[in-house]
């Protein structure tokens, strides 16, 4: 699941002055007309190396937003719960998988992206940096994290690169089944004691300020994307996706009877937009750069089994195997 | 005729398939490649559904619900071997022991298709053909890794050497064992035992590993009877946190 809120960097406009003019516009009408771009096509360096970067930061933080839930599996109350939630880490992992052969297809290994994600070259989705202490914790990510990733990633489904929206059809199919999960999980704890619909309480006051991140910084800051999107691969602003967050969910938490920390939080009878506090954009810069509650513990969890399994990967070498771009 | 024997079955089959499916879950988001943390999860979700389905089974002989049964005996009321509920360790280990165990319960559960219990023979041929793809995949990963390098075969040769008595464990024949046998239930730990390895043997000699001398070995017993090593009750333990805060509340 991924928020796509740190994705982008700013855009220097001199980047296309060298790209041919004609291959350009050729390549801008395709998108325009709603085409997909294949592995194949000619596209312009910066398409290229956004996409990668997207897409891996995407992968990475599916494999790492299966480490706060996973802590979970060992410990799920019940049958019911063990079982659903070892099928929905394995789906998140899964897409990591995908994730990182769309990637792929551009032009960089499975094994360079890890390595940049080990050494914090690449990034991931910034809510995974925060600890998940509880079930209640665990619930919270199931049923809302994956909520936000699915507004994400039903936008970029829309984009114009073939393969990640082939595979991101195929990951929403599967998050909406984390979502009726998550969403079961967290009507037990509302029906259920006091105890545990103070497990609830206290994970929404926990994670709400990330949950809020979750999307990036507010459009008032973030970096201009405009070639982006016009080139479809940021579909829609950060703010959009945020309220659209807002506007399908917090009638539910409030539904369920549960309080959101924010005094200001309410919805604009004009303009139909929530409005909320602003969030604190200097954390989730101190957060995104290393400096998060579990970012690197995280990491070393990742660095330990990729170094643990390092005499497993040899072994599958063979002298005569040559790397292969996955097919689209 | 009362259930005593069938109940002791079944309760060292659930318990088993229990404890080791709660260990391949370890591997989610550990494994060497993103391809085997997705197996060792598919293992366990389905060694969690055959314990759920076994407990089903005493649940309709007269014993309590699946989840009061796995989240709140203690380590010396469990009966799985010994050799499941110890720690994963590196990935030589876990593959050794997933090889070592699932090609001893694909035996035991194509035995028990033919079982005179008719409730446990059903289930027998469901479980069995989802065992047909953990004994593959454990296979396919031996012969590979067994006979690749250096590190990888020394690895697995020490693995093999480490975990043999505790597998011989899971043979452990129990008291009432004689009775299973002349009932059809089971045709015994023994008969298994035999037949696991001529198995074993059949795929470590595809590879450049060599098979300790079982006669030579001393089997680690003591699982069935509920004496378990100092790793079982902190699983427990873990598993069941949730479940203790209010083992009445509805999760």
């Amino acid at each position: 699941m991924y928020g796509g809120g740190n994705t982008f960097e700013g855009i220097k406009t001199d980047t296309l002055a060298q790209e041919d003019p004609v291959k350009l516009a050729e390549f801008e009408a395709r998108i325009e007309r709603g085409e997909k771009i294949e592995p194949t096509d000619w596209m312009p360096q910066l398409y290229r190396k956004q996409l990668i970067r997207m897409i891996e930061q995407h992968a990475h933080s599916e494999i790492i937003g299966a480490l706060p839930e996973g802590t979970w599996i060992t410990r799920a109350p019940g049958f019911k719960r063990k079982l659903s939630l070892m099928a929905k880490v394995q789906d998140e992992v899964g897409h990591a998988q995908l994730l990182y052969s769309a990637a792929e297809t551009l032009g960089k290994s499975r094994e360079q992206m890890i390595t940049d994600l080990i050494t914090g070259k690449s990034k991931y989705s910034n809510i995974f940096n925060y600890p998940a202490f509880t079930w209640a914790d665990s619930c919270f990510i199931s049923w809302l994290v994956d909520a936000g990733a699915i507004v994400n990633q039903l936008a970029n489904a829309k984009g114009s690169y073939g393969p990640y929206c082939r595979a991101l059809d195929r990951i929403c199919a599967e998050e909406s089944f984390h979502l009726k999960y998550g969403h079961h999980c967290v009507i037990y704890l509302a029906a259920g004691t006091e105890k545990q619909r103070q497990m609830f309480q206290e994970a929404i006051n926990r994670w709400w300020a990330p949950m809020m991140h979750f999307f990036g910084p507010s459009d008032k800051i973030s970096a201009h994307t405009e070639v982006l999107m016009r080139w479809k691969v940021k579909m829609a602003s950060n703010d959009d996706m945020r309220n659209q967050f807002l506007d399908m969910y917090v009638p539910k938490i409030w539904e369920l009877g549960f309080t959101i920390p924010d005094p200001n939080l309410k919805k604009n009878p004009d303009s139909g937009r929530w409005e909320y506090t602003e969030p604190d954009w200097e954390e989730f810069k101190r957060v995104i750069n290393g400096y998060g509650p579990c970012n690197k513990e995280r990491l070393e969890v990742r660095r330990i089994a990729e170094e643990r399994g390092r005499w497993v990967r040899e072994a599958l070498k063979k002298p005569s195997a040559a790397y292969v771009t996955p097919l689209a | 005729m009362n259930n005593v024997a069938l109940k002791e079955l079944l309760y060292k089959m659930a318990d088993d398939q229990l404890i080791l499916g709660h260990r391949n879950s370890e591997w989610t988001g550990m494994g060497p490649l993103l391809e085997e943390d997705i197996a060792f999860s598919s293992m366990a979700q389905d060694k969690i559904g055959q314990s759920h389905a076994l407990y089903q089974l005493l649940h309709q002989l007269g014993e309590q619900e699946p989840d009061t049964v796995a989240f709140t005996r203690n380590a010396n009321q469990f009966h799985n071997c010994v050799l499941v509920e110890l720690p994963n360790g590196e990935y030589d280990f876990s593959l050794i022991r997933h090889f070592l165990y699932d090609t001893a319960e694909a035996l035991r559960f194509d035995m028990l298709t033919r079982s005179s219990y008719k409730p446990l023979a059903e289930l027998a041929v469901k479980i069995r053909a989802e065992l047909r793809y953990h004994t593959l995949h454990a296979n396919t990963w031996v012969k590979q890794l067994g006979s690749a390098t250096e590190e990888s075969i020394s690895r697995l040769q020490h693995a093999l050497e480490q975990a043999l008595p505790y597998a011989l464990g899971i043979f452990e024949p129990s008291p009432h064992e004689q009775e299973l046998i002349t009932r059809g239930i089971f045709e015994g730990e023994h008969v298994l035992q035999e037949k696991w390895i001529i198995q074993v043997e059949l795929v470590v000699n595809q590879t450049q590993l060599s098979l300790p001398d079982q006669k030579q070995i001393k089997p680690v017993y003591g699982g069935r009877m509920g004496k378990h090593s100092e790793h079982l009750q902190p699983l427990l333990d873990e598993m069941s946190e949730v479940f203790r805060i209010d083992p009445t509340a509805e999760w």
